[in-house]
């Protein structure tokens, strides 16, 4: 159970932080014409394609003492950043990146650009049309992001293990116990963790497609991307 | 709300200045440069032109939605923008308010919120009763707690003029707000529109590419063709006399006449007109009988009939021969000769049913407002 536990926390980390971190990105990348934009939505869609072990090992050699992050985070509170639970998280949030993000920009995209103009005549500026007009509107789009970086990162197990190891209590997820009982072939507690997994990501999914068919408007899903 | 008030007086009773270039890429349209010069005294004044021809654009740039090349634009004594002294305030400074062809209503919000909406500045009371007092004003208070969604298009199009003008304005700025509307409701939205801005005297500027719309609104017309300035008056003479034969020409009027005005009916609203042998019923133009006159006539706007018709509205029947045929496309081009040569354009369709064929007996029909005049 502490490893559920364990999950469920490093997932809602990652959501609120998406959360956070992706709607400043979504909203620049959504509106912004620099022409070389699309190097950055290439670099935020990376971890759809990567293998999980790609960017652990990179983020294991960053965050190594040795590494640009590690000696900064040592410095910074005197323990390394590698097999903690905070280096789990951004860890994750690297790799989650792309289902915070990419659901953001294409509700924000949807929202019809005359409302954004009409806005502006009324005399609203950015902030406040952000506020009042675009996130109102995007509400499922914001819904899709937590859930979908919440779900994914549940899920995930490359980078955990590159990057946490298998540490009791501080980085030993659910998918990472799975694996444990497996290979010890207990696979009574495989599939009661399995089967827990499995009812979570199905309910969460549930949540997401009611949600979206109720507004009637198409979201991004990883599937749905061109 | 001080500001607010401030910003009327100051407001009241400018004009609008505004001198626009801009170079439009090939991209949806022709490619032109849009090049406007006018100055709009208060009132409605209507900038007319057939689609593409670049009117959204002029009120794009005026909001600040869109930045010309060059030029300057004035409210009353303020500058919004001038590319030489690269002067550019953003739509939210300009007061200038937009009412779009799509009415853009925010759809999450009630009718309140959304005329509240530009009232942020205002403390909330004041903003519920200005709201309360323009929602009357345009006759749809009772509909304050309902969604865009559940409004008709005619209350939408009210709640989207109480939204702009609420905010009161310097200019408001019209795209085509009451296409779609019955001739009726229309007429009665502009006569609320009208008894608005007899109180606040700000010049409005209302886009359209229906002549009706000209007809029924205008004091002021400026007819706008890729890119420029046209023509400018009244709609009369804007509508019934294209300054420029290539306006009559590129609009697609095939048909090209000289005549002499032989009669003058105004209250009728039409005249008479004597072609070479034949004699064409008109609308009504700056002219005198005696007048010499070219009347312009699209070829798809010409009936044929087989026999003479009888019982029909349209003014001008005339009985002609088929001089000959000829297939584009989807298109028969005839002329038929009754004196005069008539250019007129039916469907393959019709072409079959009535078994037109060369030197054939044919009645040409033309309705009088399907007769254009352009001047000599």
């Amino acid at each position: 159970m502490e490893a559920m536990w364990l999950s469920i926390k490093l997932a809602g980390c990652v959501a609120a932080i998406l959360l956070a971190l992706g709607m400043p990105l979504a909203y620049w990348l959504a509106y912004t014409k620099w022409r070389w934009k699309f190097l950055l939505e290439v670099v935020v869609a990376l971890p759809l394609v990567l293998p999980p072990t790609v960017l652990g090992f990179y983020a294991l050699v960053a965050m190594g003492s040795r590494g640009p992050l590690g000696a900064v985070w040592t410095a910074l509170f005197g323990h390394s950043l590698a097999f903690t639970f905070s280096g789990l998280v951004l860890a994750s949030v690297l790799y989650s990146l792309p289902f915070a993000v990419q659901p953001l920009i294409a509700s924000f995209e949807s929202v019809d650009g005359k409302l954004l103009a009409a806005s502006a005549v009324l005399g609203a500026g950015k902030w406040r049309t952000f506020w009042r007009v675009i996130l109102p509107l995007s509400l499922p789009g914001v819904l899709t992001a937590v859930v979908l970086s919440f779900a994914h990162t549940m899920g995930e197990f490359g980078v955990v293990l590159m990057v946490g190891g298998n540490l009791a209590g501080a980085t030993r997820t659910v998918s990472i116990e799975i694996y444990d009982h497996v290979q010890s072939l207990e696979y009574g507690a495989a599939n009661r963790l399995a089967l827990a997994l499995l009812a979570i990501s199905f309910c969460v999914l549930a949540l997401v497609y009611g949600v979206n068919r109720r507004v009637r408007r198409r979201t991004w899903m990883p599937w749905t991307a061109e | 709300m001080d500001a607010v008030d401030s910003r009327v007086t100051r407001g009241a009773g400018g004009t609008l200045h505004a001198q626009i270039r801009k170079a439009r890429s090939a991209a949806k349209h022709a490619a032109f440069v849009l090049d406007v010069s006018c100055d709009l005294p208060t009132g409605i004044t209507i900038l007319f032109g057939p689609s593409g021809a670049g009117k959204s654009t002029v009120l794009d740039c005026i909001a600040g939605l869109v930045r010309p090349d060059a030029g300057r634009i004035a409210i009353g004594d303020e500058v919004v923008f001038d590319a030489d002294a690269r002067i550019d305030l953003a739509p939210q400074h300009r007061h200038v308010a937009y009412v779009f062809q799509s009415l853009a209503l925010f759809p999450h919000l009630t009718v309140e919120q959304n005329v509240t909406y530009g009232l942020a500045h205002l403390a909330a009371a004041e903003q519920k009763a200005r709201s309360a007092r323009i929602l009357e004003g345009f006759r749809v208070d009772r509909l304050a707690t309902r969604r865009p969604a559940e409004l008709s298009g005619g209350e939408q199009q009210r709640v989207a003029l109480a939204r702009s003008l609420v905010t009161e304005p310097r200019v408001l700025l019209l795209d085509e707000p009451l296409s779609g509307l019955d001739a009726e409701l229309k007429s009665a939205i502009v006569d609320d529109l009208r008894a608005w801005n007899a109180a606040k005297n700000i010049p409005i500027l209302y886009v359209t590419h229906s002549r009706d719309e000209v007809d029924a609104l205008g004091e002021r017309v400026i007819a706008l063709d890729r890119g420029s300035v046209v023509s400018e008056g009244t709609p009369q003479s804007v509508l019934n006399a294209p300054r420029r034969k290539r306006l009559a020409q590129a609009a697609g009027f095939e048909n090209l006449l000289s005549g002499t005005v032989v009669d003058l009916r105004e209250s009728d609203g039409v005249m008479r007109v004597r072609l070479e042998k034949t004699e064409l019923e008109v609308p009504l133009g700056y002219a005198r009988v005696g007048d010499r006159v070219r009347v312009a006539i699209r070829a798809g706007d010409i009936l044929l009939a087989m026999e003479k018709p009888r019982g029909l509205s349209a003014r001008n029947l005339l009985e002609g021969k088929m001089v000959s045929l000829e297939e584009r496309g989807p298109i028969v081009a005839a002329r038929v000769d009754c004196g005069d040569v008539f250019q007129v354009q039916i469907t393959r369709g019709a072409a079959r049913e009535l078994s037109l064929a060369p030197g054939g007996k044919v009645w040409v029909v033309v309705k009088t407002h399907s007769c254009h005049l352009v001047e000599e």
